[in-house]
C-alpha cells in the first residue's frame, strides 16, 4: 500500500499553476471578453495536457510508482513540517484527469452558456481559480496543502453558487453551502489535528501522506475511530451526505455549468477522494467504516426518494447527484475503495452530461426550469436528446454503459463483504434511480411541448460550442466504464488492478463470478422496472402520476416537502441560533461589553464637566486661587 | 522715630488694598494702578528694612524696582490705548477676543 517507487519531477506543479495564471489574466483583462473566452478553457486545457503526459510517465513506471514534486518547504516550525509537493500517484491520476479532462469540456460549454452574460469574464476568473483549488487538492502530497484546496473548492462553490447574487434566494443558498460545509470542515480540521498528534514518530510531526500511511499503526484503535470520524464529517461536508447534505440542492442556484463541474463531476467528490486517500485510517477501525458504509446507503436511498417527485429539472439532477454519493460512499464503507473511485468517474462523465444537457434545455427553453412546463423536445433538440438518452441509460444501470459497471462493482462489494442489508438498499436505490431519471427524460423530451407561446417559439438546439461536449462526454458515458470489466470478462477490472497499489485490493471472490452475475442481474431487472414504470407513467398513462399522488397524499406531500429536513434544521438549528445570537449580541455585546466600554468614557466625561469650572477662562479668578496659594504657604511657614 | 513695625503694617495694608484692586476691579486701567500700589507697597517695606540695619542694599533695590515699574507703565499703558483704539472700552471681560 505504501512504499513503491519514487520518481522525482518538477513539472507537477504547472498544472495547478496554469488554470492560476488564467485566473490573473481574466482579471487584468477583464474587459476583453473575447481574450478570456480563449484564455479560461485555454489553460484548462494545457493543464490537461501536462496532466495526461505525467500520468503517461506515472505508467511507464513500475507498479505502485508514484510521481513527487517537491517545491519548496511551506512550514518548518519545531518538530512539524510540512511540503508544499505535488503526487501522482495511480489515485491521484486518475482524479487528475476528471478534474481537468471534464473541466476543459465544461469551461468549453461554458463559452456558449454565458456567452450572453455580463459579468463573462468574472465567471471564468472563477471557474480558473476552481480549477486551481481542485488541481491543489487531488495533487496535494501533504494534508496541509490538501486542506487548502478543500478550503479553496469551497470558497468558488460559494462564490459561483451567488455568481447571479442580485437575486436574494441565490446569494442565500451560497450562504447555506458556506456555512454548512464550514460544519464539515471543522470536523475535518479536527481530524486531521488528531492525526498528526498521534501519528507523531522520531520526534517528527508531519502530515505527509507518505508519513501517515507509514505510521499508521501508533493509532491506538479509539483514536482511529474518533480521526475516522472526524474525517468523516468532513466528507460529509463536502460530499453531500446525510445528515449535511442540504446545501447541494441549494446549489443549483448557480450557472448550470458550475452546477455541473463543481456540483456533480469535481468538487463534491473530494470528500470521497479524502477518504480513499486516507483510507489506511479507516482500515485501522472497523466500526467508522461500517459507519461510512451506512451513512452511504441512508444517503443513497433518502436523496433517490426525494428525487422521484422533484420538477425543477436541476434540483431532480441535484438529488440524484446527492444519491450517487451516497452510493460512492457505500463503496468506501464496504472497504472497496478503487470501486468508489471507479464510480467517481464514471459519474463525472454521465453527471456532466446531464448538468450540460439540462443547461442546453435551460438554455433553449429562454431559462425555464421547470419540466412541467417542458416536453416534446426530441425533434426540436435532437442532439441535446440523444446524449441526454445517453447519461440516463448510463446512470440507470443499461448494460454496457459506464454506470452499469461501477454501480454493480459497488453492489457485488456490498454483498461479497456480507451486508446484505445495504445491499437491498443499493439495489432498490438503483431502481428508484432508473425511474426518476427516465421521469425525467420522457417529461422534458415527450409528449407535447406544455410551455407558453412566445417560449415555444424560441426553442432551439444549442450552438456547437455547447453540443460538442456533450458529445464527447455521452461517448465517454459509454466506453468510460470499460475500463473496469467484472473478474473474467475479457480484460477484467483493469482500473481496480491499475488502483491496487494505493487502495489495496478489496476483499471480493468468495463468492465467484457467478453470484456476480446474478447480481447484476437482479440489479439491472430493478433498473429494468424503474424504467418501464416511468414509461408507463409518465408516457402511456399521463394521468396515473396524479391519481397515485391523490392516493398517498401523505407520502407525496413528504417527498415534495423533502421530508422537511430544511425546515427541521431551521426550527432545531438555525432559530435557536439566532436567538441565542441575538442574546448575545443585546446582552452580552451591547450591554455588558459595550456598557464597559461606554461607562469608562462617560465617568471621565462627567469628571471633566465637573473639574472644567475650575478653568473658566477669567484671570483673575486664576489670580485669586494663586494668591489663595500664596497666603495658605506663608501661613504655614509663620506658624509652625 | 517711627518704629519699623508702623511701616510695616502700612505697607502689608497698601498691599492688600493693591492685590484686592487687582483681584475684583474689571477697568483695566485701575487694576494697572493697583499693581503699582503693590510694587510700592513692596518698596515701602525694602526701604523701611534698610533704614533699620543701617544698609543700603534696600535702597539700591527700590531704585531697580522704580525703572522696571515705569518700563512696565509705559508697556502696559501702550497695550491699553492700542486695545482701546480697537474696542472703545476698558473693562477686561470685554477685551476677550484673542479668548476662546
Amino acid at each position: 500500500m505504501h512504499g513503491g517507487e519514487i520518481i522525482p519531477t518538477s513539472t507537477l506543479w504547472l498544472i495547478p499553476a496554469l488554470p492560476l495564471a488564467g485566473l490573473l489574466l481574466a482579471i487584468v483583462f477583464g474587459d476583453r471578453k473575447r481574450l478570456v473566452t480563449i484564455v479560461a478553457p485555454g489553460v484548462v486545457g494545457i493543464a490537461f495536457a501536462v496532466a495526461l503526459a505525467s500520468v503517461v510517465t506515472l505508467l511507464r513506471a513500475p507498479a505502485g510508482a508514484r510521481l513527487v514534486d517537491d517545491v519548496y518547504p511551506w512550514i518548518v516550525a519545531g518538530p512539524f513540517r510540512a511540503d508544499v509537493a505535488f503526487r501522482v500517484d495511480a489515485l491521484a491520476a486518475v482524479m487528475v484527469l476528471i478534474v481537468t479532462g471534464v473541466g476543459f469540456l465544461i469551461h468549453v460549454y461554458s463559452v456558449g452558456y454565458m456567452a450572453h452574460d455580463e459579468s463573462l469574464p468574472r465567471f471564468f476568473a472563477y471557474l480558473n481559480l476552481f480549477m486551481f483549488a481542485m488541481l491543489l487538492l487531488v495533487l496535494a502530497d501533504n494534508l496541509v496543502v490538501l486542506f487548502v484546496g478543500w478550503e479553496g473548492v469551497g470558497l468558488c462553490s460559494y462564490l459561483l453558487i451567488g455568481f447571479w447574487y442580485e437575486k436574494d434566494e441565490n446569494a442565500a443558498a451560497g450562504k447555506k453551502a458556506f456555512v454548512v460545509n464550514r460544519i464539515g470542515d471543522l470536523g475535518f480540521v479536527l481530524g486531521l489535528l488528531l492525526l498528526a498528534w498521534s501519528t507523531a514518530a522520531n520526534g517528527a510531526i508531519s502530515l505527509d501522506v507518505a508519513h501517515v500511511e507509514e505510521h499508521v499503526h501508533l493509532l491506538a484503535p479509539q483514536t482511529a475511530t474518533a480521526v475516522a470520524l472526524l474525517l468523516l464529517v468532513g466528507a460529509a461536508g463536502k460530499s453531500a451526505q446525510l445528515p449535511l447534505y442540504v446545501w447541494l440542492p441549494d446549489a443549483m442556484a448557480g450557472p448550470t455549468p458550475v452546477s455541473a463541474l463543481i456540483h456533480a463531476a469535481t468538487m463534491v467528490t473530494a470528500g470521497i477522494y479524502m477518504i480513499a486517500r486516507l483510507h489506511v485510517v479507516f482500515l485501522a477501525s472497523p466500526f467508522a467504516l461500517e459507519v461510512v458504509a451506512i451513512v452511504g446507503a441512508a444517503t443513497a436511498l433518502f436523496a433517490a426518494t426525494i428525487a422521484l417527485v422533484q420538477t425543477d429539472i436541476k434540483k431532480v439532477l441535484a438529488y440524484s447527484t446527492v444519491s450517487q454519493l451516497g452510493f460512492m460512499v457505500l463503496a468506501l464503507g464496504v472497504g472497496a475503495f478503487a470501486t468508489a473511485i471507479f464510480h467517481v468517474m464514471t459519474h463525472a462523465f454521465f453527471k456532466a452530461l446531464l448538468f450540460l444537457g439540462a443547461g442546453s434545455v435551460i438554455h433553449g427553453m429562454s431559462g425555464e426550469q421547470d419540466v412541467s412546463q417542458m416536453g416534446g423536445l426530441r425533434e426540436k433538440m435532437p442532439i441535446t436528446w440523444w446524449t441526454f438518452l445517453v447519461g440516463t441509460l448510463a446512470i440507470a444501470g443499461a448494460p454496457g454503459f459506464a454506470g452499469f459497471f461501477s454501480k454493480d462493482e459497488i453492489l457485488a462489494h456490498t454483498w461479497g463483504t456480507g451486508h446484505y442489508a445495504l445491499w437491498a438498499v443499493g439495489a432498490f436505490t438503483a431502481g428508484l434511480t432508473a425511474f426518476y431519471m427516465f421521469r425525467l427524460l420522457f417529461l422534458t423530451f415527450f409528449g407535447e411541448l406544455r410551455a407558453a407561446p412566445e417560449i415555444a417559439h424560441h426553442v432551439h438546439e444549442s450552438p456547437p460550442v455547447m453540443t460538442v461536449p456533450l458529445v464527447i462526454l455521452a461517448a465517454l458515458s459509454i466506453v468510460g466504464g470499460w475500463v473496469g470489466l467484472p473478474e473474467g470478462w475479457l480484460w477484467g477490472p483493469a482500473f481496480g488492478r491499475f488502483l491496487a497499489p494505493v487502495t489495496g485490493h478489496s476483499a471480493l471472490g468468495e463468492h465467484g463470478a457467478g453470484v456476480e452475475t446474478a447480481l447484476m442481474l437482479v440489479a439491472t431487472l430493478l433498473a429494468a422496472g424503474g424504467a418501464t414504470l416511468a414509461y408507463v407513467f409518465y408516457v402511456r398513462m399521463p394521468g396515473l402520476p396524479y391519481l397515485l399522488a391523490w392516493r398517498l397524499k401523505p407520502v407525496y406531500e413528504l417527498l415534495v416537502g423533502k421530508y422537511w429536513i430544511d425546515e427541521l434544521y431551521d426550527a432545531v438549528v438555525v432559530r435557536p441560533y439566532v436567538a441565542l445570537s441575538n442574546l448575545l449580541w443585546r446582552i452580552v455585546d451591547q450591554m455588558m461589553i459595550d456598557g464597559a466600554v461606554n461607562g469608562v468614557a462617560t465617568t471621565v466625561l462627567a469628571n471633566g464637566q465637573l473639574w472644567r469650572y475650575v478653568q473658566d477662562g477669567n484671570v483673575q479668578h486664576y489670580a485669586l486661587v494663586f494668591l489663595g496659594g500664596a497666603i495658605a504657604l506663608l501661613s504655614y511657614y509663620l506658624v509652625r | 522715630m517711627v518704629p519699623t513695625s508702623w511701616y510695616l503694617a502700612l505697607s502689608a495694608v497698601l498691599f492688600a488694598i493693591g492685590a484686592v484692586g487687582v483681584l475684583v476691579r474689571r477697568n483695566i486701567i485701575v487694576v494697572f494702578m493697583a499693581i503699582e500700589l503693590m510694587l510700592n507697597a513692596v518698596n515701602l517695606t525694602f526701604v523701611a528694612f534698610a533704614r533699620q540695619l543701617g544698609t543700603i542694599d534696600g535702597q539700591v533695590i527700590v531704585f531697580f524696582v522704580m525703572t522696571v515699574a515705569a518700563a512696565e507703565a509705559a508697556v502696559g499703558l501702550a497695550i491699553i490705548i492700542a486695545a482701546f483704539r480697537n474696542r472703545p472700552t476698558v473693562n477686561a471681560d470685554e477685551l476677550a477676543v484673542l479668548r476662546w
